[in-house]
């Protein structure tokens, strides 16, 4: 293994027997502070109803990450084709981005059932580095390259299909990884909003839950889970822009060692 | 000379002036003449490119008239001074791109697309990308895609100025032993009084801007144009009459 990835893991290996000491030897009781090794055992012991929120979390985030990608997408494209519509709409895409969700979300639980208001929400939070860094992609296409577009005659479509949006993917995707990150928090931010207890409760309920009953330990579990879940979608959605960019870009491009 | 036959395209009194204010270009009388090889030669800034851009239509002049012989523009090339070459698309697919932008399918255009990669040398690197390449290699395949549509006029903007010298004389002679096999008429934009009179049959030399020609240069040579031009009386002769004739303009 290499260095790079050794030292983290080592420094996390030393934390947590720092905290493991640390709690054994002063005598921490586990509503204030729970030792490692007791949070690891709460993860095995409520496994069942923690990988059941951890889904409805992930599932959640996951569909408001699509919705994003989709729908950012092709309000960029459609911005980029028609200048009045930017004109006419990104002003309300900007209201919507910098008004803070925790304080839409209670309104849009009044409009909506609590699943697709936690839908909902995770999207607001999520789109707008999507469409934001599309349609600067879609505008940044080498002007010699779109003279040669003119000089064949390209139609919109073609400049738009063969030239701008290929232009773009950089850009796509950079705005992609932040937005996987925000979905995330999004969905955590609503669900603490919502409350949803039962079957539907994801992983930010079950925090909430174990702060009332003062299960500390439960609630180390959870929020383990969810930097877990983070870190995950950060990795995964790396690798797909490193996958698609391998070819090409210059981000990817292999530098002398 | 070509009295009889009118010339592919002729210029009269074209003015272009941009929002800035700037005036790159007034007055410009030129005449572009079948199978010639003209070069454009003068100060940083005259509206060379600017000359370039609306004889292929990629701007609009304020004033005057570009006639073409047949009234209708040909179908035209252009190479850049960078190779623009879209990073994302494989070289086959780059020298693809005008037959595909007028319908041709990857299957029917392969057998031109690799004819034109053979002309100019890069066979094998069909399913390389750009950044594989080097620079001269990423000029010649500019060079292939602009000639894949066999233009009847190929337009050539400071290709090889970026390039250092050993890769430009290399590619300056490529480029005279394309246009001896396909005789494209080119005009040819250059800032190195040595390059326009190798290269050239005639060379048109701007002013200051705004930019008009100030002088033509006839580079009558029937031999060929090996390294035994290049020093011969006839090439001193005339490398030191156009820099004569570009001081001049420079002194105005
Ligand atoms: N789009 C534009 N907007 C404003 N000014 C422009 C534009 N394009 C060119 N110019 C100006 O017009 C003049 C002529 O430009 P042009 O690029 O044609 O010169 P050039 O002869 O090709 O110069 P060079 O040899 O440096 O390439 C310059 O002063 C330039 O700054
Ligand atoms: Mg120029």
């Amino acid at each position: 293994m290499s260095a790079e990835r050794a030292l983290p893991m080592l420094v996390c290996a030393a934390v947590l027997a720092a905290w493991e000491t640390l709690v054994r030897w002063a005598e921490i009781p586990p509503y204030i502070l729970p030792a490692p090794s007791l949070i690891a055992t709460t993860l095995i012991t409520d496994w069942g109803t923690l990988s059941g929120s951890l889904w409805v979390t992930l599932r959640i985030t996951a569909l408001a990450l699509a919705l994003a990608v989709g729908i950012g997408v092709a309000l960029a494209i459609l911005f980029a084709q028609w200048r009045w519509l930017e004109r006419s709409f990104f002003p309300f895409a900007v209201v919507l981005q910098v008004t803070p969700i925790i304080a839409i979300a209670p309104l849009l639980l009044v409009y909506l059932e609590p699943g697709t208001a936690v839908l909902v929400c995770a999207f607001l939070v999520a789109y707008f580095p999507i469409l934001a860094n599309t349609a600067l992609g879609l505008a940044s296409a080498d002007h010699n390259l779109r003279d040669l577009f003119d000089l064949y005659r390209a139609t919109r479509w073609q400049q738009m299909r063969l030239l701008r949006l290929p232009a773009a993917l950089p850009y796509f995707l950079g705005g992609l990884r932040i937005a996987g990150g925000l979905a995330l928090i999004g969905a955590i931010a609503a669900e603490i909003a919502a409350g949803t207890a039962g079957r539907g409760a994801g992983l930010a309920y079950r925090i909430v839950e174990a702060g009332y009953r003062l299960n500390i330990p439960r609630m180390f579990a959870a929020l383990f889970l969810i930097s877990i879940a983070g870190i995950a979608i950060y990795l995964a959605l790396e690798a797909v822009s490193r996958l698609a960019l391998r070819r090409w870009h210059d981000s990817t491009r292999e530098r002398g060692a | 000379m070509s009295l009889s036959i009118p010339p592919l395209v002729s210029l009269r009194g074209l003015a272009k002036s941009f929002a800035n204010g700037t005036t790159a270009l007034s007055g410009l009388d030129l005449d572009v003449r079948d199978g010639e090889f003209l070069s454009l030669l003068g100060p940083s800034g005259c509206g060379k490119s600017t000359a370039l851009r609306l004889i292929a239509n990629l701007s609009q002049p304020d004033g005057g008239t570009i006639d073409w012989r047949d009234g209708k523009r040909p179908e035209i090339g252009f190479v850049f001074q960078d190779a623009t070459l879209m990073p994302w698309a494989s070289i086959f697919e780059n020298v693809w791109l005008p037959l595909r932008l007028r319908g041709t399918s990857r299957a029917d255009a392969g057998s031109r697309i690799r004819e034109v990669l053979d002309l100019v040398g890069l066979k094998e690197f069909e399913k390389a990308f750009p950044r594989e390449l080097s620079g001269g290699m990423k000029m010649r395949v500019s060079i292939a895609r602009a000639l894949v549509l066999r233009p009847a006029l190929l337009l050539m903007d400071e290709p090889f100025a970026a390039l250092d010298e050993i890769t430009r004389l290399k590619l300056n002679r490529d480029l005279l032993r394309l246009r001896a096999e396909l005789g494209t008429t080119t005009v040819f934009v250059t800032h190195s009084v040595y390059e326009s009179v190798y290269l050239s049959s005639r060379i048109a030399v701007f002013t200051q801007r705004p930019g008009r020609i100030a002088t033509e240069i006839e580079i009558a040579y029937d031999g060929p144009r090996d390294e035994d031009f290049r020093v011969s009386p006839f090439y001193v002769e005339k490398c030191r009459a156009t820099s004569r004739a570009l001081e001049q303009v420079m002194a105005e």
